[in-house]
């Protein structure tokens, strides 16, 4: 089933607020064998010039899942879930996620294209701070393969 | 900052970087990121989908490919932009040694404003499974 090119540019209520916790940073740092200090040690990270912990480059993904779904869930999107793979990721820092961001992101489907039965859909998910300050953008390209 | 590499040019090439993938990491990851998917943690249902096996997730395999550009950059808050492209998945066996991750790269563009594109090779048993993996790195 293709994808209607009318939902490019639809954008989703933003989320509620994500506060970014120290703990939730060392254990997503742990999970990548990733032992840099200033992903744990406040100390560290002032010393590379961040107010507090900051989030490995990929740690926005969190946030993105969360926000993704709403444009899975959508009726009018259509995509069978069992059926998708994730085809592409980027994240584009505006400046780096750290602990203490209360962040809220707002999901807006950015591309629809069907190639070989495939549907593929890529989503925006821009993630700024409660008082509007961009902190980073991501895009999710997910591919639901065509009914075999 | 201290720890970012000097006289960096076209070509430079970042320390290889090579990791073990086991089931334990897969279900530490599916706890971190929230990415709570079946098929990276479920050998059944990953083959009734028609896959191999049980799965890496492959921002799993993407956050380790960041990690490679992080330790290299000194300041992981100099990565300001991180794009990958899935090809391939990584199927992790159910034993202790699990899956080998290797990770190369090398700068391949001087941008203005100090910054510079560094593009991965990312493999997994000799086979890559990032079609496209590509960081900015702002290095001043």
């Amino acid at each position: 089933m293709a994808l209607d090119a009318g939902l490019v540019g639809r954008s989703y209520p933003p989320s509620a607020v994500y506060e970014v916790g120290r703990e939730k940073i060392a254990e997503f740092a742990a999970a990548l064998a990733d032992p840099d200090p200033v992903y744990r040690d406040a100390a560290a990270a002032r010393a590379a010039g961040h107010p507090d912990v900051i989030a490995p480059p990929t740690f926005a993904i969190v946030l993105s899942l969360g926000a993704g779904n709403v444009v899975v869930d959508d009726p009018d999107v259509g995509i069978d879930y069992s059926r998708v793979v994730h085809g592409e990721q980027r994240f584009t820092h505006h400046r780096p996620i750290r602990a203490g961001d209360r962040l809220v992101a707002t999901a807006t489907i950015d591309a629809v294209k069907t190639v070989a039965g495939n549907d593929m859909l890529t989503t925006r998910v821009d993630l700024v701070t409660e008082d509007g300050e961009p902190v980073c953008t991501t895009r999710s390209m997910l591919v639901a393969r065509g009914a075999a | 900052m201290s720890g970012r590499p000097a006289d960096v040019q076209v070509g430079t090439e970042l320390p290889e970087q090579t990791s073990r993938v086991t089931r334990a990491d897969l279900v530490r990851y599916a706890g971190a990121s929230g990415d709570l998917n079946v098929i990276h943690w479920n050998e059944r249902v990953a083959r009734e989908v028609g896959l191999p096996g049980v799965i890496a997730h492959g921002m799993l395999t993407a956050g380790l490919a960041a990690r490679a550009v992080t330790s290299w950059a000194g300041d992981p808050g100099a990565v300001v932009d991180f794009h990958v492209r899935f090809s391939r998945p990584v199927v992790v066996p159910d034993d202790d040694a699990g899956a080998e991750l290797t990770v190369r790269g090398r700068v391949a563009a001087l941008l203005d404003d100090g910054r510079v594109r560094v593009d991965l090779t990312v493999t997994s048993g000799g086979e890559k499974v990032l079609s496209l993996a590509r960081a900015v790195v702002a290095l001043s």
